[in-house]
């Protein structure tokens, strides 16, 4: 019953992955920022500056994660990229065209087939009054599937892909009389009918029990690599990131403050906030209890008037001079790892 | 050795609903030494806070089953009328942060007073000398002392997480239960509570129960862990027993599944969902997602065993290996 811990299959399929990605790029965003504006009284206005200025490219095929804590902008970046959100500034470029305009028309109803997103709450974000069969069939109807024998072949398949098997048992279903597990699986087959090629999952597993977990990430792994998708993976578990996803942005007030390979990022932390992350995480290791955990003090300042400078001088056990006048770029370290810190700026 | 400060013995508690009886804690023993801690550990809805509101014996209306022996510092508080119970036990032996107690703290009365509150009214303190303790409290739990004057929305989610501590503290118990502690909270303000967590149980030989779904966290402060299934132990030893090397098939699957930062492995997960507790399945209730089931799996009920080393085991596969209880 031991875990072999000496099983790398995993890792070497990884590689095996990276490899079959097709090397031209899906999603360009190039300084992205999405800022709210909060009226306060009759004449203020707070501005909530919940994503500025962030830059990143995924490729057709790719998986990224997008870690940090509460607040620190995952989600406003992940639906701006989907356009549920309008950016205050910046360009979305997916597949080769601008987006950042377009509004509506035939190009906008193309893009929400291709681009989908997937909740936290499997509980909330179905309808309890619809059937699976009438949740998968309402995306289908919206965009023109007139052919009722179409839409169950795609339902069915869509069923099947998620493994909720066999699938006639599942069609007249209500969302109550399934696990949470099964539940996330509709929202996933919801997500896939219109044969998408971005997927935004939005903390897709932080509600379901740890040990079923791995089964609806495997899911997501397994589907990514059938269609080719693309995947935007939101989350605040960097240790999942570090399994299912080939790259890894922490995000930290707004900003992407280092982006690189999943492992690597995670082996060879270069940001201070990272490296800090990394060490709050613990694993299952009965020797923890007698340590105590590398810990920063201070929680993430407000995204109304984030520091000036490094945002994240005021936690920095390494801030110098230069860190809270200038505020570091995101630059290449070694091929693909960008870290944005004074630290490792060229002199 | 020094001799337990609780014992629990063959605890159970079921509620009454709709469907029938709801049996939430199920035949759960376990004991607890002076400055250990004992980890509770489970997946939602396995019956972790219904176990930790047993102890405190505050249990819901709609209450069907309560049987067991609760042995704190020696004496059995089921046969316990309740003002003996409030006099003498409750907030002062065992005490409890409930989960998401710091959503609950009363929004316009300063949190220095919320923590002395207990002093005043029930034990007579003069309010200045409560207040004091109050500070004392807040130096312990890492607030800077003057924070006993502000109000709950003046206080970020960790500060208010340790004034619920604080509050927990007041009548000096032996014996505290936190539920769920830092779920609500993100990882960096969490590990800065585990690492208050850990001084405050050194400086006062605190005995705890850290009750949680996050096995890994239960790992930085745990002496013992119990896992939880469907209202029953089915693992109970040392952290080093249950981490390294997990017996039970639940427990086995359960470490399997959590992801690691500083090694590799292969995740596992666990096909299928828990058990309804209204109904559940026969025999083991583990069998309908235990790879290992055989023939005995579904008809009998296993009971606990007793391995080598002291660890409790519920599953038939240890019925030659270890000694019925
Ligand atoms: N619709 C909105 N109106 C105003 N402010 C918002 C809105 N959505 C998000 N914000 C603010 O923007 C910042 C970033 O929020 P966002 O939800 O993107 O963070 P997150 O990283 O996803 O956090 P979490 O881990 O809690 O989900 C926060 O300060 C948040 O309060
Ligand atoms: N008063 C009640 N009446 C009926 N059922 C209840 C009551 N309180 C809890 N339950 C049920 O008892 C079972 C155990 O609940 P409990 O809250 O103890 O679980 P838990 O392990 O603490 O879960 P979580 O991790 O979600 O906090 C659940 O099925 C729950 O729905
Ligand atoms: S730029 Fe300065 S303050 Fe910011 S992370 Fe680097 S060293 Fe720390
Ligand atoms: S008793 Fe049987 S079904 Fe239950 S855990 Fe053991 S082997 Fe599995
Ligand atoms: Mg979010
Ligand atoms: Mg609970």
């Amino acid at each position: 019953m031991e875990v072999d811990r000496s099983d790398v299959s995993f890792i070497r399929r990884k590689v095996k992955v990276n490899k079959m990605v097709n090397n031209s790029i899906l999603l360009k965003l190039e300084n992205i920022k999405t800022y709210f504006f909060l009226p306060k009284g009759l004449f203020k206005t707070i501005v909530v500056k919940a994503v500025d200025n962030v830059s990143l490219e995924m490729k057709k095929g790719e998986s990224l994660a997008i870690v940090g804590e509460s607040g620190s902008g995952k989600t406003t970046l992940g639906r701006t990229a989907i356009k549920l959100v309008e950016p205050t500034g910046g360009k979305i470029i997916f597949d080769g065209k601008d987006i950042t305009n377009l509004n509506d028309g035939r190009e906008m109803k193309n893009f929400r087939r291709m681009a989908q997103i997937i909740f936290q709450d499997p509980f909330m974000s179905l309808n309890p009054y619809m059937t699976i069969r009438e949740i998968l069939e309402e995306p289908l109807i919206i965009h023109g599937f007139n052919d009722q024998k179409e839409r169950n072949e795609i339902i069915i398949k869509a069923l099947v892909d998620v493994k909720l098997q066999p699938p006639e048992e599942f069609l007249l279903k209500y969302p109550h009389m399934l696990s949470g597990g099964q539940r996330q699986r509709v929202g996933i087959a919801r997500a896939m009918v219109l044969g998408p090629k971005f997927i935004v999952a939005d903390e897709p597993v932080s509600m379901i029990d740890a040990s079923s977990r791995a089964e609806i990430l495997y899911l997501f792994k397994s589907l990514q690599e059938k269609y080719n998708l693309t995947f935007m993976y939101i989350t605040h578990d960097i240790a999942t990131a570090k399994y299912f996803s080939d790259y890894l942005a922490v995000m930290y007030l707004g900003k992407i403050v280092e982006y690189g390979p999943s492992r690597e990022v995670i082996m060879n932390p270069k940001h201070p906030y990272t490296a800090a992350l990394i060490s709050a995480v613990p694993d299952p290791d009965p020797n923890n209890r007698f340590i105590y955990r590398k810990v920063i003090s201070g929680e993430i300042p407000s995204a109304v008037h984030p520091p000036p400078g490094c945002r994240f001088h005021t936690r920095c056990p390494y801030k110098f001079e230069v860190c809270d006048k200038k505020e570091p770029e995101l630059e290449t370290l070694d091929s693909s790892h960008k870290v944005a810190c004074h630290l490792y700026t060229k002199k | 050795m020094a001799s337990n400060v609780l014992e629990v013995e063959k605890l159970n508690l079921a509620y009454k609903t709709l469907r029938g009886d709801l049996l939430a804690v199920n035949d759960v023993s376990f004991s607890l030494k002076p400055g250990e801690t004992l980890g509770i550990v489970g997946e939602s809805g396995c019956g972790k806070s219904s176990t930790a509101y047993a102890l405190m014996k505050m249990i819901p209306s709609n209450t069907s089953i309560f049987t067991g022996k609760i042995i704190v510092d020696g004496e059995n508080i089921m046969e316990m009328d309740d003002s003996d119970l409030r006099k003498k036990v409750r907030w002062k032996k065992i005490s409890m942060v409930f989960q998401g107690a710091m959503n609950s703290l009363n929004p316009v009365i300063k949190v220095g007073f919320q923590v002395a509150e207990p002093l005043i009214v029930h034990d007579n303190v003069p309010k200045k000398e409560a207040l004091e303790k109050a500070k004392e409290l807040f130096k312990l739990v890492g607030l800077p002392q003057d924070f006993i004057n502000r109000y709950p929305h003046e206080l970020s989610g960790g500060m208010k997480q340790r004034v619920v501590i604080a509050m927990s503290l007041v009548l000096n118990p032996k014996i505290l239960i936190l539920d769920e502690p830092t779920s609500a909270l993100d990882v960096m303000i969490q590990a800065q509570i585990m690492n208050m967590l850990k001084d405050l149980r050194k400086s006062l030989n605190l005995s705890i129960i850290f009750i949680t779904h996050d096995i890994a966290l239960a790992s930085d402060l745990c002496d013992k862990i119990a896992v939880m299934y469907g209202g029953q132990i089915m693992e109970l030893g040392t952290a080093e027993q249950v981490l390294l090397d997990p017996r039970h098939p639940y427990a086995s699957k359960l470490i399997g599944s959590i992801p690691t930062l500083r090694s590799d492995k292969k995740l596992e997960f666990i096909p299928g969902a828990p058990p309804d507790l209204v109904n559940p399945p026969p025999g083991c209730r583990f069998s309908p997602r235990c790879p290992y089931r055989f023939e005995l799996c579904d008809k009998e009920e296993p009971p606990i065993y007793i391995l080598d080393g002291g660890r409790q085991i519920r599953c038939f596969l240890y019925k030659e290996k270890g000694q019925g209880e």
